[in-house]
Parts: C-alpha cells; sequence; structure tokens
C-alpha cells in the first residue's frame, strides 16, 4: 500500500508545483488573463449577438446565446491551452525544461503540472464568460453544484488541449513547424465540434469528426450545466468519463514524450 | 564520482561525442574545453540523463545513467548553458520552487533558500523580479538553484558565457567555495582558455567529439612547451579555437548574450 500511495503524493505534489510556478508569475503580472479575456467577449456580443437577432442558427429550447455561451468557454479553453506547445519550446530553448528534467520529478507529474497551469488560465476565463453572459441576460444556471462540474470541466478541457499541445511540441520541436501545426489543427477542433452550431446541422462526414472530438463532449456537458434549461446529448457521466480518459491518456503521451523537445 | 567508458552519441551520420573514456575524481574540478560544436554539451546532456546515449555507458555518484537515472538526477544538479533562471519570478520564488522539487523538507525550506541567497551574494536581492538582474546574478541565481540540495556533483554547462570579466571571475570564486565548503564535484564544459587555465585542477581538450588531450593545465603545458592553453590547444588540434562553431551554436551563443544584455 505505502509503495503505491508515496508515488502517488509525489506525483501530485510535484504537479502542484509546477502550476505554483504559474499561478506566480500570473500574481505578478495578471494584464495576460484581462487581454484574453478579450477575444470571447467578442464572440458573445458581436457574433452571438448578430446571430441571436437573426435566428440564422435553430436551437431547439434556447435562445442562440444560451446556446452559444458555454461553446465560447469551450472555445476559450481550447484557444489558452493550445498555446502550452509553444510555451514549452520557448522555455526548452531557455533551459528551462532541462532544468525541470534533470530535477527528481517524475516526468509525468511536469506534465500534469503544465496541464493544471493551463487550468488555472481557463478558469479565469469561465469567470469572465459567466460575469458576462449574466450582464448581458443569457439566463446562467448558478447553483453551486453545477458551477463545481462546470471548473472539473474547464480543468479537464484545459488539460487536454495543453498536453495534446505539448505533445505536438515534443514532436516538431522547433517554434516555425509548431506555428504552422498549430493553426491546422486549432480551427478544425474548433468548427469540427458542437460549440457554436449543433451536431444536427453538420453533414455526415463533418459529424463523424465532430463525435471523435474531445471538444464536443466538454461542450455538451457545459451547455447541460451552465444554461438553465440547457440539455445534454450524451449525458454527464458518460462525458465526464470520456474527457477524463482522454486526459490521462495524453499526460501519459506526453510523460513519454517530452524529455524529447530537449535533446 | 564520473566515469565513462566508450560514452558515444550519434545523430544520424554525425558523431557528436566519439568514445569518450573520462574519470573524475570526488571534488575535483574538471573542464571540457573545446571550441562549439566539439560535443561538449552533448556530453553533459548524456552524463544529466536528458540525452539517450548511442552506445558505451557512464556512472555518475556510482549510479549507471542509463538503468539508475533517479539516482543520478538525486545526485547532481545541473547548470544549462542558456539562462534557464524564470525572469517573471523573483529570486526568491525561482528557488523555492526548486526547493520544493528537490523535496527539501518545509520546515527547512525558506531557511535553506535564504542560505543559499547568502552564499551567492543575493539575500539584497531576494524580492526582486529576475528580469531585472545583471547576467552575473542570473548565473549566480541560477547556480544556487541546481545546489539546493547540495548535490554532490555539478554540471556546468559553460558557466561564464556572455559574462564581463568581473562578473566572470565572481563566478569562479563562488564554484571554488562550492568545492571547498561542500566537496562539490564541479565538471564544466567551456571554451574559454582562461577560465579552464583558472578554475580546473584537470581537463579534456575535445575535437571533433574525441578526447584528444588530458591533464592538469600546467602539465599539458609543459609536456608540449606551450606558454599558454591556446597554444596547447593548437597543438593537439592544429587549429584555433575560433575556427569552430557551427551557425547553429553561435546563434544558440548571441541569444544568450543578448539576453545578458
Amino acid at each position: 500500500m505505502v509503495e503505491v500511495v508515496k508515488p502517488a503524493g509525489n506525483f501530485v505534489r510535484k504537479a502542484l508545483v509546477v502550476a505554483e510556478i504559474e499561478a506566480r508569475k500570473l500574481r505578478h503580472d495578471p494584464t495576460e488573463l484581462v487581454t484574453r479575456a478579450i477575444q470571447p467577449i467578442l464572440w458573445l456580443l458581436v457574433f452571438g449577438e448578430v446571430i441571436n437577432q437573426a435566428r440564422l442558427i435553430p436551437t431547439p429550447g434556447l435562445t442562440y446565446l444560451q446556446f452559444l455561451a458555454p461553446g465560447i468557454l469551450a472555445q476559450s479553453v481550447l484557444f489558452i491551452s493550445i498555446f502550452y506547445g509553444l510555451a514549452t519550446i520557448w522555455e526548452r530553448d531557455l533551459g528551462i525544461v532541462q532544468k525541470l528534467l534533470t530535477t527528481t520529478a517524475p516526468r509525468t507529474a511536469l506534465v500534469a503540472g503544465k496541464a493544471l497551469s493551463a487550468g488555472i488560465r481557463a478558469i479565469s476565463q469561465m469567470v469572465i464568460i459567466y460575469v458576462l453572459a449574466i450582464a448581458i441576460g443569457v439566463g446562467m444556471d448558478l447553483s453551486p453544484l453545477s458551477i463545481i462540474i462546470v471548473a472539473i470541466l474547464v480543468l479537464l478541457g484545459a488539460a487536454i488541449f495543453a498536453t495534446l499541445s505539448l505533445i505536438i511540441a515534443c514532436l516538431v520541436r522547433t517554434q516555425e513547424r509548431f506555428m504552422g501545426i498549430g493553426q491546422m489543427i486549432t480551427m478544425p477542433l474548433f468548427f469540427a465540434s458542437n460549440a457554436i452550431y449543433p451536431i444536427a446541422l453538420m453533414p455526415d462526414w463533418l459529424k463523424a469528426v465532430a463525435y471523435g472530438n474531445p471538444l464536443t463532449y466538454q461542450v455538451d456537458a457545459l451547455r447541460d450545466l451552465m444554461i438553465t434549461g440547457g440539455t445534454t446529448e450524451f449525458g454527464i457521466v458518460l462525458d465526464l468519463a470520456i474527457l477524463f480518459v482522454f486526459a490521462i491518456a495524453l499526460v501519459l503521451i506526453g510523460g513519454r514524450l517530452y524529455p524529447r523537445v530537449a535533446r | 564520482m564520473i566515469e565513462t567508458r566508450g560514452l558515444t552519441k550519434s545523430f544520424g551520420e554525425l558523431v557528436a561525442v566519439d568514445h569518450i573514456d573520462l574519470d573524475v575524481a570526488e571534488g575535483e574540478v574538471f573542464g571540457l574545453l573545446g571550441p562549439n560544436g566539439a560535443g561538449k554539451t552533448t556530453t553533459i546532456k548524456m552524463l544529466n540523463t536528458i540525452l539517450p546515449p548511442t552506445a558505451g555507458s557512464a556512472r555518475v555518484d556510482g549510479h549507471d545513467i542509463i538503468r539508475q537515472q533517479a539516482q543520478v538526477r538525486a545526485s547532481m544538479g545541473y547548470v544549462p548553458q542558456m539562462l534557464s533562471a524564470d525572469g517573471s519570478l523573483t529570486a526568491f520564488e525561482n528557488l523555492l520552487i526548486f526547493a520544493k522539487l528537490y523535496d527539501i523538507p518545509r520546515t527547512t525550506r525558506v531557511e535553506r533558500v535564504d542560505e543559499a541567497l547568502r552564499f551567492m551574494g543575493l539575500d539584497e536581492a531576494r524580492d526582486r523580479l529576475v528580469r531585472t538582474f545583471s547576467g552575473g546574478m542570473i548565473r549566480r541565481l541560477e547556480i544556487a538553484q541546481s545546489t539546493l540540495h547540495r548535490p554532490r556533483v555539478l554540471f556546468l554547462d559553460e558557466p561564464t558565457i556572455g559574462l564581463d570579466p568581473g562578473a566572470r571571475r565572481t563566478v569562479w570564486q563562488l564554484v571554488e567555495r562550492l568545492r571547498d565548503d561542500f566537496h562539490t564535484t564541479v565538471f564544466l564544459t567551456t571554451h574559454l582558455m582562461e577560465e579552464a587555465d583558472a578554475l580546473c585542477h584537470r581537463v579534456g581538450i575535445m575535437h571533433k567529439g574525441k578526447i584528444v588531450a588530458l591533464g592538469a593545465p600546467s602539465k599539458l603545458k609543459s609536456d608540449t612547451g606551450s606558454q599558454s592553453l591556446d597554444e596547447v590547444f593548437m597543438h593537439f588540434t592544429g587549429e584555433g579555437v575560433e575556427a569552430f562553431g557551427s551557425y547553429r551554436d553561435i546563434e544558440r551563443t548571441r541569444k544568450t548574450a543578448r539576453r545578458l544584455g
């Protein structure tokens, strides 16, 4: 038993230390949290309001803004997290990755720490989007249990996309190649999901892609929990299970590949 | 304390490190001397477990670098060539994070960090953001980060690259004090003859992946009838140090120098 508990405790402790680096940085300079808030605000206020007025996209049972708000939360979590691969390459160029790798911390714990770092930023987006959605009169579900599960979903989404991004960085290893691939996958992840329109509107081939996309399951659960009268297509338990499996698998793969970026 | 046997690393066709055999004694300051691209950094990266060797073996503090990586990491500290302290954190925070990563117990953590700051002459700058530091201060902070857990072996990759002569001498003095006070074995790389001369008990001259000469700087000079290590280097390689360096190495060196301002 002790043999299992000890490494597990060490894993959690080291992951938290890596996340603490991010928290301390943001405390010294929180301006990025503010500038990062602008994009979701534009999506909700401009895109959301226009489509809402024009009733271009049918969203049964919900106003378009209600439908959109969870999608925009998932989107901003995705956009923040997908940047972590680039940050990994920067940290490699500065020698920070090399130094982390030569400490006694398990490599999966370093990667899990990065996933959690993305989560810290993602939670700040969650706060901003809740405030904004309430301000523009979107009917939000504010029961504490819903908010807690939304936070877990946000952390899971951040972990999945930050780790995916880190894995890509470890494979391509240079900024230039990462920039190309980063853009190549971010938009498809976003558009091949239920974030801004229902899956029912998609052609069959795109539906197939959307069902393989973790963002779809994140949005599905968020839509049920964030919005009064929101519904889920797959069920919250299945959504959470799928996201957990994605997150754990990606952290394990990331832990294997992380040393490669320093070579 | 460090031993390598036939240690080799190839990248495709290029043999960066070619069957090197080295023995570094406990408490020794050993320098790998050579131009950019000679294979010095690759050697350090194999010894500190970042790079797996293509062939051969090595031990650090008695632990095998392939089969006992966790033990190797626990007994060593590493300061990379690039400036790796986090500019957006304070000196104290930079050290605190590493104290936690190295499992220094909560009760002694802050004490140990403050002691390291004093040792490095950074106690006045404790709560300043590192991005306001001079290059020499950053280097000292990095050495503090990598020695918080009192490692038996310290790897320094080009420890004074981009530093002005005054800051360079301060770093040398600190390395000597680490060896005197804690009996730390120091394995460093440098392309500065002056640094090898001032700091190292023994140097290995590295040229195109091979160790072409090995011994105390004074002995190498007398053996070859040279006035300086520069001449020793010329003697063994037939070329001056300035004749080397790939585009990528030079680009990286310049980047580091730029960050140091």
